[in-house]
């Protein structure tokens, strides 16, 4: 593996080894020191062409723990602002010696392009590319979902995958690069996934896609084999959806597809066939009120916290897989 | 100032649209004679230049409805020079230059300069296209009648780029054409469903996050048009259908005798939206690449009559507006120099269609469509000297470095295409022998060296 840029691309194997991997790392933020010797003399750039201050310190937490040194490039307040192309800006992070660039990127594709582009020979990390893929964010759910179906079982989380498991994804499938990279990653771990949104947030062509599609959360909610999931993981209504283009208000969408106290006392009453409540996960930052409920963002059952700290071990995984691996190129 | 001071040419052995080969004798800026006759008649003239063509196949040279020469406004992506010389090499004599330009052609003044700069550059006939509304911003319609009179005669009005999509202006233009015996060449694109699309809407994009392109777009508003010229009876062009729909919607209107023609482009004929996986913005183009079924639609309609041209839609651009984000980057790839060979490997190595057809499709009837006297006339004793000589038998690899165009967006880049023009004689002079460039047509001036 030399760049993450999909979770379409990630084998079976491959992901156990970053979930593995990051489980090993989850011991050492335990610690009283929180710091492993691996990345001396290393340099990540998060290089961020949009806003995302919640994935950027996770990314910059992750590479300090691996004793990296990293340089943040933001695109406001850079030459970016002022019309540098991707191609020079990457030189320039190139020329200065980095090994890695961790990009987010308002273009869809834009890490695949300078993965494969001539312009660099960094390891690319893609950390969210428009409205395409946001692998490391899958990941971290599929550790914080690993977690919790393997305890319910009494099981060792490491080597185990997600066979059997039930996740509903609920929202903005359509504009989720967090969906997609969900999708293909649960679906490599063997989990199954049903979606749930309006026709209107759904891409022409899902029904091709290896998922059950629900346009009713209450019928999604009750459907299966123990008549509900396993996992819910609520998606954040972006403000801009919300004019009357997509549905028809906020009220009539949390309504229909919120996780309301109504249906969070549903899920609260369900036992998973290990006997377990169900997981709510959500990528945050939460819209209280909207697409999750005051009473749902507070439960016991949700992990959003969790997802938190498993994205510095996943991050943190990461970078130690595709730094240590090329090493000998930059040696 | 002297005319011409092109040698006649008597042309070896070559083989009129496939069939048996025959001499074919060119003097004075037409086909003097052909067979036996054009042994005859050569001897009778001076400085006759002999043309081995064994194997090669004549056909009338090419005529492309939908070409951007960039200027005025963007010479660093294309001049009338550079795309001419990409015409000629080609095999196109003749090129409809679309409208947006910078400043764009809605004025007399704009289609005089362009038709000018054609008949300067000599490389290949340059008629420009005019706008159909001010500025292409679909508000109001242009001079179009100063156009028509103008010395650049513009027949043919196109907001190409921009789709005329308010119903009342269409069916005002549509009229407003018949009073100059014009036509409307719509770019059929229904701007509130295709705002900030990407590519062709359907399971790739919903794999890849870009915003989609529905074919619906395209279709509505051909549905529309066609009903539109046949209520006020008039001309109308569609540019580069790219859809199932899009055909099947011509091919109704046709049968009710309604008066529409289609154009198609080379890649829409070959490229699919698969290619779009890696990203690479060489492939952004509008409309965007479809699906393996529309491909297949195209096809067949290009064989059965259904759609009427091949259109390059060759549209430079300058690297940078490639080397960048796929959101970001300019819609549109070059077409003047791979032309040909792609039509050889979708229609002609396919079996769809043969060289009497391609005859028609590349040249006959898009001639017809803009009413041309001098272009896409039958290889015959008397026609004017407009024709190429082609290897059908060849392969090359595409490299785009190597085209005479400025731009460098091939989407065919190192694809293995068939067949290659090897001369282009334009009024009977070859302006490219041996597949390379040899001296434009210049009737009332000195010829000029070939400085590049």
């Amino acid at each position: 593996m030399r760049h993450l840029l999909s979770t379409a691309d990630l084998s079976r194997t491959e992901a156990l080894s970053i979930l593995d991997t990051a489980e090993e790392m989850a011991a050492v933020s335990t610690r009283e020191v929180k710091k492993l010797p691996t990345l001396r003399g290393r340099t990540v750039v998060n290089l961020f062409f949009e806003d995302s201050t919640r994935t950027r310190i996770s990314f910059e937490a992750a590479a300090k723990r691996l004793s990296a040194d990293v340089m943040n490039f933001s695109a406001k307040g850079s030459s970016v602002s002022k019309g540098e192309s991707l191609k020079d800006t990457v030189q320039t992070l190139e020329a200065i010696g980095a090994d890695a660039i961790v990009m987010r990127h308002w273009a869809s594709g834009a890490a695949a392009q300078l993965a494969a582009s001539d312009w660099t020979d960094c390891a690319v990390i893609n950390a969210g590319d428009g409205t395409h893929e946001h692998p490391t964010q899958a990941l971290l759910d599929a550790l914080t979902l690993r977690r919790g179906w393997t305890a319910a079982q009494g099981a060792d989380p490491r080597c185990a995958d997600l066979s059997g498991m039930r996740v509903l994804i609920v929202g903005d499938i359509l504009h989720s690069r967090v969906a997609r990279s969900n999708i293909w990653l649960l679906r490599t771990l063997g989990a199954e996934v049903g979606l749930v949104a309006p026709a209107t947030l759904l891409p022409v062509g899902v029904e091709k896609w290896p998922v059950s599609v629900f346009y009713s959360l209450d019928e999604a909610l009750a459907s299966g084999p123990e008549g509900g999931p396993d996992a819910v993981m609520m998606l954040r209504v972006q403000a801009e959806r919300m004019g009357g283009a997509y549905f028809p208000t906020a009220a009539e969408y949390t309504r229909r597809w919120g996780l309301t106290d109504e249906r969070l006392a549903q899920l609260e009453h369900h036992r998973t066939a290990a006997g377990a409540q169900p997981m709510i996960l959500h990528p945050g930052p939460m819209n209280r009120g909207v697409e999750i409920s005051a009473a749902a963002a507070d439960s016991p059952m949700n992990q959003v916290l969790d997802q938190v700290s498993h994205g510095v071990s996943v991050r943190m995984a990461v970078l130690h897989l595709l730094l240590s691996s090329s090493e000998r190129n930059t040696a | 100032m002297r005319t011409t001071s092109t040698a006649p040419t008597l042309i070896l052995g070559a083989r009129p649209y496939g069939e048996e080969p025959t001499d074919i004798l060119l003097a004075e800026g037409r086909i003097l004679a052909m067979g036996e006759q054009a042994r005859v008649q050569a001897q009778e003239l001076e400085q006759v230049q002999e043309l081995d063509a064994a194997g090669l196949i004549a056909l009338p040279g090419m005529v492309d409805l939908h070409t951007h020469l960039r200027e005025p406004g963007r010479e660093d992506a294309e001049t009338v020079e550079t795309g001419g010389r990409a015409a000629a090499k080609g095999g196109f004599t003749a090129v409809h230059a679309m409208a947006n330009s910078s400043p764009v052609a809605d004025t007399a003044g704009v289609v005089e300069q362009v038709h000018r700069l054609g008949r300067e550059s000599g490389w290949t006939e340059v008629y420009p296209v005019g706008a159909v509304t001010v500025g292409l911003a679909g508000e109001k319609l242009a001079e179009l009648g100063a156009m028509a009179e103008s010395s650049a005669q513009v027949r043919m009005f196109s907001d190409d780029g921009m789709c005329v999509h308010n119903p009342v202006l269409m069916r005002r233009a549509l009229e407003y054409v018949k009073t100059v015996d014009g036509f409307i060449a719509q770019h059929a694109q229904e701007p509130l469903l295709t705002e900030g699309a990407q590519m062709n809407e359907g399971d790739v994009s919903a794999v890849l996050g870009l915003p989609g392109w529905p074919a619906v777009a395209e279709e509505s508003i051909i549905a529309r048009d066609v009903l539109l010229a046949q209520h006020v009876g008039s001309r109308l062009h569609i540019c580069h259908v790219s859809t199932a729909g899009s055909v099947e919607i011509i091919r109704w209107a046709k049968q009710r005798g309604i008066d529409v023609t289609a154009e198609v482009t080379p890649h829409h004929l070959l490229l699919t939206d698969e290619l779009v996986r890696g990203y690479d913005p060489v492939y952004k183009v509008n409309p965007p690449l479809r699906t393996t079924a529309d491909v297949e639609a195209l096809r067949h309609g290009l064989a059965d009559g259904t759609i009427d041209v091949v259109g390059t839609d060759h549209a430079p651009h300058p690297t940078q507006a490639k080397e960048c984000e796929w959101s970001a980057a300019a819609m549109g790839m070059t077409g003047l120099e791979t032309a040909l060979p792609v039509v050889i490997k979708t229609m002609i190595a396919t079996g769809l269609m043969d060289w009497r057809r391609f005859a028609e499709v590349t040249s006959e009837a898009p001639a017809r469509i803009y009413r041309h006297s001098q272009q896409g006339r039958p290889l015959q004793p008397g026609e004017p000297a407009n024709l190429i000589l082609v290897d059908a038998e060849s392969t090359q690899t595409v490299d785009p470095t190597g085209h005479a165009s400025k731009g460098r967006n091939s989407p065919f880049r190192g694809m293995q295409l068939p067949g290659s023009v090897r001369a282009t004689f334009l009024h009977g002079h070859p302006v490219v022998l041996d597949g390379e460039l040899n001296s434009p047509y210049l009737p009332s001036q000195t010829q000029r060296e070939v400085t590049s």
